[in-house]
């Protein structure tokens, strides 16, 4: 469903990731994993389109993508849950999810979503009117991938779900990630937290300072002496 | 002096205040989704004066009949001008945005001067002439329907920022462009939306001016400097901030000129202006 050919991205002079490729096949669920600052999010970033990718391609059920800006690639079905959330805090919750509606126009649908991303995450029925920027972090996430359900993707782009949120809530969200997987939603996923995204990851890519070093299916990589030694301490 | 007069000062006060408001709302509207100062803001609203005033001289036509049109037209102006011109420099550094709008300014001045002369006109027999009178106050009839038509637009655009979908999106886009954009939200169009109202907001009030104040080239001048005042004092993007400080602003100048001397009001709603801004840098309803 989602092709990368070869894309490169610089930040001004400074280039942040070479010619990575990655392939995503529907209903899958793939991990993106490496250090701090490898070049994950910048290539999530290119494929939702807040980078822009000076060679390569992406293209998204076999069209190209790479040429649209950022807001003309939802109505695609693709929809990005960025790092650090970025939830509008002065608006409360419902009026986040409505804003991940914005380019729905039926009313009804939409209220049909949002009663489907309640029942995943339940605890934003009470939060409903409560200002976004007064949640804790885990709640904060929990909007944060609600919006980004609300477009209706069939892609969904998850830049560090694990990011600043209490430890006992990770295996949470992680649950609910795959929850969302088993409703055929396809999931890119970026994570430092190699072996939580590999334990719920069908296949993956591990990057390292900007170029892709391994790629295969998540048992594979798990197995690889390159993962264990460099990620999981072993 | 009686209280009556002073409360008759105190009303007059919130009459102009309301006027002022909206022409402040404008401009924080602007400023608060996109960070630009738009120093030709003054001009939207002559812009708006000579409209109103035209549509009288050769059609006959009331100030309040054309209002809608009037509004219209600014929002047209606002909206092609972000398009033509300020779209061009959203990323350029702060002088060269300060030098276009700024430039905005004396273009428009100037072809106001060369299109209809700087003399000062006024609109005659407009239908809201004469006076209202009660309870032992008295008021000009074209300063309580101007300071009504004000508050009754910044109502308007209060609802469209909170009850509508585009004005969610505004609100958004003012927020994180980026979060916005990953909305499906198109900051460009939200942009030109935005310098839209706003021109709309400052073309609204100089036609509700053009029943009683004088019309001329320069008039964008006297207004600038107050909505300025207003934006800073209520808080940088806060239109709430931007109501009320309009007020606020409006009762010191007129009850401060009342009190002392029409010719120092300034001096007291800058010298306000400095106070809020020393105990409370943010403004009065901004974000700290």
């Amino acid at each position: 469903m989602l092709r990368v050919r070869e894309i490169a991205v610089s930040y001004g002079r400074v280039p942040a990731v070479h010619d990575v490729g990655l392939t995503l096949e529907s209903g899958a669920i793939h991990a993106v994993v490496g250090a701090n600052g490898a070049g994950k999010s910048t290539l999530l970033r290119a494929v939702a389109g807040l980078n822009r990718i000076a060679r390569g391609a992406i293209e998204l059920d076999g069209r190209p993508i790479h040429g649209l800006p950022a807001h003309a690639r939802v109505p695609l079905g693709l929809s990005l849950v960025p790092e650090g959330r970025h939830l509008f805090p002065r608006l409360t919750v419902e009026r986040n999810l409505q804003l991940g509606a914005f380019t729905r126009r039926d009313a009804a649908e939409v209220a049909e979503t949002m009663a489907q991303v309640v029942e995943i995450f339940p605890i934003l029925e009470q939060r409903r009117t409560q200002l976004a920027g007064t949640l804790s972090g885990g709640e904060q996430q929990m909007v944060a991938i609600a919006r980004g359900l609300m477009s209706r993707p069939r892609l969904l782009l998850l830049d560090e779900p694990s990011w600043g949120i209490a430890p006992m809530l990770v295996a949470k969200i992680f649950e609910t990630i795959q929850q969302i997987n088993a409703r055929g939603v396809s999931i890119l996923l970026v994570e430092q937290n190699v072996k939580r995204a590999l334990s719920i990851a069908h296949r993956a890519t591990v990057i390292q300072t900007g170029r892709v070093v391994a790629e295969g299916t998540a048992a594979e990589l798990l197995q690889s002496d390159l993962v264990r030694q460099a990620y999981l301490g072993m | 002096m009686t209280a009556q007069l002073l409360l008759q000062t105190l009303l007059s006060g919130i009459l102009i205040g309301l006027v002022y408001a909206l022409v402040a709302v404008g401009l924080t509207l602007i400023f608060g989704v996109m960070d630009i100062v738009n120093f030709a803001h003054g001009e939207f609203l002559m812009l708006g004066m000579y409209a109103a005033f035209w549509g009288f001289a050769l059609w006959k036509l009331d100030p309040l009949f054309t209002l809608p049109l009037t509004a219209l037209l600014l929002f047209a102006l606002g909206a092609a001008l972000y398009r033509l011109i300020i779209r061009r420099i959203t990323d350029a550094p702060m002088l060269s945005q300060i030098f276009a709008t700024f430039g905005l300014m004396i273009l428009f001045r100037g072809l106001a001067q060369y299109l209809w002369k700087p003399d000062f006109r006024s609109v005659g027999e407009s239908v809201v002439a004469g006076k209202v009178a009660f309870a032992g106050l008295q008021f000009g009839l074209p300063q309580v329907v101007a300071a009504l038509g004000a508050v009754l637009t910044t109502a308007a655009v209060w609802w469209f920022l909170r009850s509508t979908r585009l004005g969610a999106a505004l609100e958004a886009t003012a927020a994180d462009k980026e979060a916005a954009a990953l909305m499906g939200i198109d900051a460009q169009k939200m942009f030109a939306l935005a310098w839209g109202l706003g021109a709309a907001c400052a073309g609204v009030a100089g036609a509700l001016l053009s029943t009683y104040y004088p019309i001329f080239p320069e008039v964008g001048s006297t207004f600038i400097l107050v909505a300025f005042v207003l934006v800073a004092l209520g808080g940088f993007g806060s239109v709430a901030g931007a109501f009320w400080a309009g007020i606020l602003v409006g009762v010191v100048e007129v009850v401060g000129g009342f009190l002392w001397d029409p010719a120092y009001k300034m001096v007291l709603v800058l010298s306000l202006y400095l106070l809020v801004v020393w105990l409370r840098p943010q403004g009065l309803l901004g974000k700290a």
